[in-house]
């Protein structure tokens, strides 16, 4: 029987690697994705889940631990925040590039300085270029399903690629919501055995990691391309068996009243909810608006987005990150991705929330009302934002 | 003309080559060396990671390997704690059945940068938390691999390119860091010293640190002709010489108890060795007169600790 549970979705994130039977557990604590290394600990130490723990000096030895344990086929699984990613940035772009289908799970934190534990999206911008799979959560449901979905996928034969699932700091790692916990018997028909094909062992001695000359390193960074680009039939696919045994299906650019929508905002992570409400409220005004979320990060789901935004005159993208020197960071992605698109909306750009900063259904409302009259008349400020001083 | 001991020990040894024929060493490498003789005491019933180096850089370059064990290399500073993923990794694999039990020796290897410098933090973290492996740190005393760069493994005096002798400097201001009782300072089991001038010991402490349980350091010395500017078919010698001036002494530490493997009568004066090395060619008597002093000093201390806690 299925249950329903009250679980933070730092639990929700640590119940679904235990019922993915993880194997190798290397992590380092840092606010706010603490709960989950514990948690973890926790179920090692009852003998509730069978799998080494190691509790390594720092987020670069816990990534590269995953790397070891990954390269001799153990089903591997991390979670760091904000500075602890950075700290494994190096790490994290190996890790794609040696196709290891590491999972970890970031609770994304501002990045520091000042420091800040608190939540906004700066340290998932940070690693927008080093071919993980990436996925936002909007709650902690997804929080549980995207992190079961991401073994699934990135354990792919055809995918062998990291997966890093985005839940935002304290808003969803630390607050407790229902969540679904399915069957074992239904995770393990959803989830099959890692099989890692070159799994380092003396019966098959292999070379892992050599290093590549200027005549042979450009077509290894295309081959990882293509074989990123290609993973996203897996992703889908996987979505799809996803929903077929636990009735949940998730897409790669989540649709929200967009129907005839004149005015559209997008969102991503855990605001989307707030955001939500707001639609509904303008919606029951009468308004032509809706709202779009990106669940898929990397790769960037050209074909759903082109295909959600059509129609739409005016499409409002809200980050939560300052690409210093260049404006937000999704919506310039957002805005390059719809260059060559004929009709494309006017997309405007509004950032809010950093550092932990709320955002209220009223900010929402302004976001969408400025950002209606910046498409219309444009904008004199250097950047536009929301609730700050 | 070989001893009798030479002829017998080397029936003893394997013929075969786990770092392959046509790799990209210096001649005269004594890393190179060093390497291939720890690799036959490991055998072939290893997984191995290993440091941005030497090492690597010249047994890997895609698509080629030297290695015809299982071999991983990710990073620089990393190494410790990658071989605690893959020591950790195929132990639960055994654990819940996936994989059948077999002895498995989990090896480590990096250069005295990889080591003592930027890799310090990762292994001390694998010494603390106790995995199952030997870590070879072959030590040619520079960042040899990109040029000389001096490290903390850099003995005082030496010139390298980022500590050059010049005339405000003598090179390396400071003195070599002891990495070897860093790692014992961890309690680790099995803590030696070895260099392949010496190519019994250096095999017998490989297989005794590779055999037992916990972590186990192994310390080389590699001496490097294109790093320390000698002929290259001075290398034997110069290890020889390292060992017999004192400079480099060949001890064991075993759960916290000493032997020195060699302990001459009289150790050959500082000079014998200093003067082969162009690294050293700047040093003035006086200054070769306080690097024999230092050396007397340090080996006192270690036959202090040699007679305070024997085996």
């Amino acid at each position: 029987m299925s249950r329903r549970v009250a679980l933070e979705a730092s639990h929700a994130a640590a119940e679904a690697a235990k019922m993915a039977d993880v194997d190798v557990i290397s992590a380092y604590p840092i606010t706010p994705q603490t709960h989950i290394p514990e948690r973890l600990a926790e179920m090692v130490a009852d003998g509730e889940l069978s799998a080494a723990y190691i509790p390594v000096e720092s987020e670069h030895s816990a990534m590269s631990a995953c790397l070891g344990a990954a390269a001799v086929g153990a089903r591997t699984f991390t979670a760091t925040a904000g500075q602890g990613l950075e700290l494994m940035h190096e790490v994290v772009y190996v890790a794609s590039s040696m196709r290891y289908p590491v999972v970890m799970t970031v609770c994304n934190r501002a990045l520091s300085a000042p420091l800040s534990v608190w939540g906004d999206h700066s340290d998932a911008m940070a690693v927008r270029d080093i071919g993980w799979i990436q996925v936002f959560c909007q709650n902690n449901q997804e929080a549980f399903d995207l992190t079961l979905w991401a073994f699934r996928v990135g354990e792919d034969p055809e995918v062998l690629l990291p997966v890093m699932v985005h839940l935002d700091g304290f808003t969803l790692s630390h607050v407790i919501e229902p969540v679904i916990l399915p069957e074992q018997s239904e995770v393990d028909s959803f989830l099959p055995r890692f099989q890692y094909p070159f799994a380092l062992n003396p019966d098959k001695p292999m070379t892992h990691g050599a290093f590549g000359p200027p005549e042979i390193y450009s077509e290894t960074k295309l081959a990882q391309e293509v074989a990123f680009r290609n993973s996203k039939g897996i992703i889908v696919q996987g979505w799809k068996e996803f929903g077929d045994i636990f009735g949940r299906y998730y897409h790669p650019v989540e649709e929200y009243e967009t129907e005839n929508a004149e005015t559209l905002l997008l969102t991503m992570g855990s605001f989307t909810e707030t955001a939500k409400i707001v639609i509904d409220e303008r919606r029951d005004k009468g308004e032509a608006i809706g709202l779009v979320s990106l669940r898929l990060w990397r790769p960037f789901p050209f074909e759903e987005f082109r295909q959600a935004v059509k129609g739409a005159k005016i499409l409002i993208v809200f980050d939560r990150c300052i690409s210093f020197g260049m404006g937000g960071p999704v919506f310039s992605e957002v805005r390059s991705a719809l260059y060559d698109e004929e009709p494309r909306p006017r997309v405007v750009g509004i950032i809010g929330g950093l550092g932990g900063r709320d955002m209220s259904e009223e900010d929402f409302e302004y976001v969408i009302n400025r950002g209606k009259e910046i498409a219309e008349k444009g904008s004199e400020k250097m950047i536009e934002t929301v609730g700050i001083r | 003309m070989e001893t009798k001991a030479v002829r017998f020990g080397k029936k003893l040894v394997t013929t075969r080559e786990f770092l392959a024929e046509g790799h990209n060493f210096c001649t005269g490498c004594g890393e190179a060396l060093a390497i291939r003789l720890a690799m036959k005491a490991l055998g072939e019933n290893v997984v191995m990671a290993m440091a941005t180096g030497c090492d690597e850089v010249c047994t890997t370059p895609l698509p080629y390997t030297s290695w015809r064990v299982p071999w991983l290399h990710t990073l620089f500073e990393n190494t410790a704690a990658e071989i605690s993923g893959v020591e950790a990794g195929l132990k639960i694999l055994v654990k819940k059945g996936r994989m059948p039990e077999r002895d498995i020796i989990f090896v480590a290897m990096g250069g005295d940068g990889a080591t003592s410098d930027i890799g310090v933090q990762a292994l001390s973290g694998a010494f603390e938390r106790g995995h199952d492996f030997i870590y070879i740190c072959l030590d040619n005393e520079a960042y040899m691999n990109t040029g000389i760069q001096r490290s903390s493994a850099t003995p005082y005096g030496a010139s390298t390119t980022t500590a050059p002798a010049g005339k405000f400097s003598i090179g390396q201001i400071t003195r070599k860091k002891n990495m070897v009782a860093i790692a014992a300072a961890h309690g680790i089991p099995y803590v030696a010293t070895a260099c392949p001038s010496y190519r019994f010991d250096l095999m017998k402490k490989v297989k005794k640190g590779a055999e037992l349980k916990g972590p186990a350091y192994v310390h080389i010395l590699s001496p490097c002709p294109t790093g320390w500017r000698y002929s290259s078919n001075l290398t034997i010698e110069m290890g020889q010489l390292a060992v017999q001036t004192g400079i480099f002494p060949l001890y064991e530490i075993e759960n916290g108890r000493y032997r020195l493997n060699a302990d001459p009568p009289e150790l050959k004066t500082v000079g014998e060795y200093l003067k082969l090395q162009g690294r050293y060619r700047h040093l003035t008597d006086e200054q070769i007169g306080s690097i024999q002093e230092m050396v007397n000093e340090d080996y006192a201390k270690l036959k202090e600790k040699v007679a305070a806690f024997p085996m």
